[in-house]
């Protein structure tokens, strides 16, 4: 899988005493993007790496009361303490609410009570459609590991968050694979494919910005992370990209939010 | 009084895994992942197997590589530390070490496939794969009326593997099980599988099965084998026995990318190994001491008194 690793840090004036460092590195602002798409009391299904962390940031800060539902049966309503590899790691199951069956997780997902699943993508197109499953970066298309709960996820949450690296060979005019459907070719596709109503994709979050739909399905530049101009996301999107009127900045992380990424991933091994 | 099905590894293998037969395994997605047994079937140089499950981790990519399988039905496959897995690529992409038929699901399309040939029933209903590529490619996802509303919905069709592979803590000798942590489709895939192998770190008396039965997951009537087979399941954790080695990952990531470096990987940890007690004396003591259970966690006892 591939990582954002863009080097350009960014400095922000922390209060003095605090443990956390006063840089931050863009994908350590995705994971903080990331758990600000979580409300408090929310259900949450997780994926691995930046969507856990993102969990794992809001449970430690504005939603300690969601809950967190994994593809393997396990749901917890407190978070786990130790860095995870996987959902699967013992860490994951040692203090969980219940270990049921993948069967059971997926029904919740199905019954419509899960608010927010992540997903995460190789690529993304204009219309939030993800591809996990043929990659073709340097044009040469190559097999990927494929969906895992990614399509469920993108069918059946109320709402789906993708993370992914901003690159234009990632987000592309249109995917060659449609993984875990978003909103297809726009307006009224969904409804056309009977996906169940008021579910979708709502932000696309990467190292540079957030793009969020249109009512007509598309996607669109919400808001620019700091330090960045909106040239330089044009320029790394695939497609010509549309910006909100109101462009919104995103919020440099607060002290609370750098602690929290820090605490979950101590060792870097997901936020360089 | 039933019999005592407890056989070796080697013994299991070789009478309930025929070569062609469709194998379900890695039921309980990253954890407990029956290494041992996929790694003797490489030995016996098992051919043209059909191996299900949702994600085996890199199980199923060295099974690939090693020329075991003409098709797999899974809904992700790679190496859950690394990413992708070569051998797979290699077999989709370059028909390396043979053709190999990729059927695609979803984590829920799979365990519903499963649910279903559980149940005794040929599909099970689903609002799950519409608009996506992996419900138009895989014949085995088909759209269908309701009967009792409105709505369409995706029938998943049941899969009834020949063998269910699944690793469990403990076991009795006649094949009741207890198992805990993460259960993923396991369940569900020894219900809907002709027969069950049950791996197990430790055989307990039928009492201490007994003791506990809501922890009983597998019944011993779905059961044809039980092996004992300690540490089995390395380098995926088994709760409360040991953790995941993170760093075995990582290795084979990196010595599966070429072929030339897979096959010599393919020697050292798996043709040229008997079983697992040689296999853990190449990890070495030291390796195998650093994953053991740091802080046990015992549950409450349940009083099962009246």
């Amino acid at each position: 899988m591939v990582h954002a690793e863009r080097e350009h840090r960014i400095t922000v004036a922390l209060p003095a005493g605090t443990a956390a460092s006063k840089e931050y590195s863009p994908t350590e602002l995705m994971v903080i993007a990331g758990a600000r798409e979580i409300a408090d009391g929310e259900m949450v299904c997780v994926g691995m790496r930046l969507p856990m962390l993102a969990y794992l940031v809001a449970k430690r800060t504005h939603a300690p009361n969601a809950i967190g539902l994994y593809d393997n049966g396990i749901i917890r309503t407190t978070a786990n303490t130790e860095p995870l590899h996987t959902v699967g790691d013992p860490a994951n199951v040692s203090g969980a609410t219940q270990c049921g069956q993948s069967i059971d997780v997926m029904g919740y997902l199905q019954q419509g009570r899960v608010q927010v699943g992540f997903l995460g993508a190789a690529e993304v197109d204009r219309f939030g459609n993800v591809n996990t499953m043929w990659g073709s970066g340097g044009g040469e298309a190559h097999r990927l590991p494929g969906s895992g709960g990614g399509c469920d996820i993108a069918c059946l949450a109320q709402r789906s968050v993708v993370m992914i690296a901003h690159d234009r060979n990632r987000l592309r005019e249109r995917v060659g694979h449609i993984t875990a459907p978003g909103y297809g070719s726009g307006n009224g596709w969904r409804e056309a494919h009977r996906l169940p109503a008021r579910t979708g994709p709502s932000a696309i979050i990467t190292d540079l910005g957030i793009m969020r739909f249109g009512s007509d399905g598309e996607a669109f530049l919400a808001s620019i992370h700091p330090g960045v101009q909106v040239e330089q996301v044009l320029a790394a999107t695939g497609w010509t990209l549309r910006v909100a009127d109101a462009l919104l900045d995103t919020s440099a992380p607060s002290v609370a939010e750098l602690d929290a990424v820090r605490a979950v991933d101590p060792d870097h091994l997901w936020t360089r | 009084m039933s019999n005592s099905k407890l056989t070796t590894m080697q013994e299991a293998m070789a009478r309930c895994v025929p070569s062609g037969s469709m194998i379900v395994l890695g039921t309980q997605l990253a954890q407990m992942i029956p290494f041992a047994a996929g790694h003797e079937l490489i030995r016996q140089g098992k051919r043209d197997l059909t191996l299900v499950g949702p994600a085996s981790d890199i199980l199923f990519d060295q099974m690939i590589g090693a020329g075991c399988v003409s098709r797999v039905m899974a809904s992700w496959i790679g190496n859950l530390t690394g990413g992708v897995g070569y051998c797979y690529r290699r077999a989709v992409e370059q028909q390396i070490p043979q053709r190999l038929d990729s059927v695609d699901y979803t984590n829920f399309t799979m365990a519903l496939a499963l649910h279903a040939a559980a149940m005794g029933v040929p599909f099970m209903p689903t609002y799950s794969t519409f608009g996506s590529d992996v419900g138009a490619k895989n014949g085995n996802l088909r759209e269908f009326p309701s009967p009792v509303n409105e709505d369409k919905l995706i029938a998943v069709r049941a899969l009834r593997p020949d063998v269910a592979i699944v690793h469990v803590q403990r076991a009795d000798v006649f094949g009741n099980a207890h198992l805990w942590g993460s259960l993923g489709v396991a369940v569900d895939a020894a219900r809907a599988s002709r027969s069950t192998i049950v791996i197990a770190e430790e055989i307990v008396a039928p009492e201490v099965i007994a003791s506990d039965p809501n922890r009983t997951l597998i019944a011993e009537f779905l059961v044809a084998a039980v092996v004992h087979e300690p540490f089995g399941a390395h380098p995926s954790p088994v709760q409360g026995y040991y953790g995941r080695d993170h760093a075995y990952f990582t290795q084979y990531h990196e010595q599966s990318r070429e072929l030339d470096d897979f096959e010599q990987w393919l020697q050292r940890w798996v043709l040229r190994v008997a079983g697992r007690p040689e296999y853990m004396k190449r990890l070495g003591d030291c390796r195998v001491a650093e994953l053991a259970v740091r802080e046990h966690a015992y549950s409450a006892p349940a009083d099962f008194g009246y």
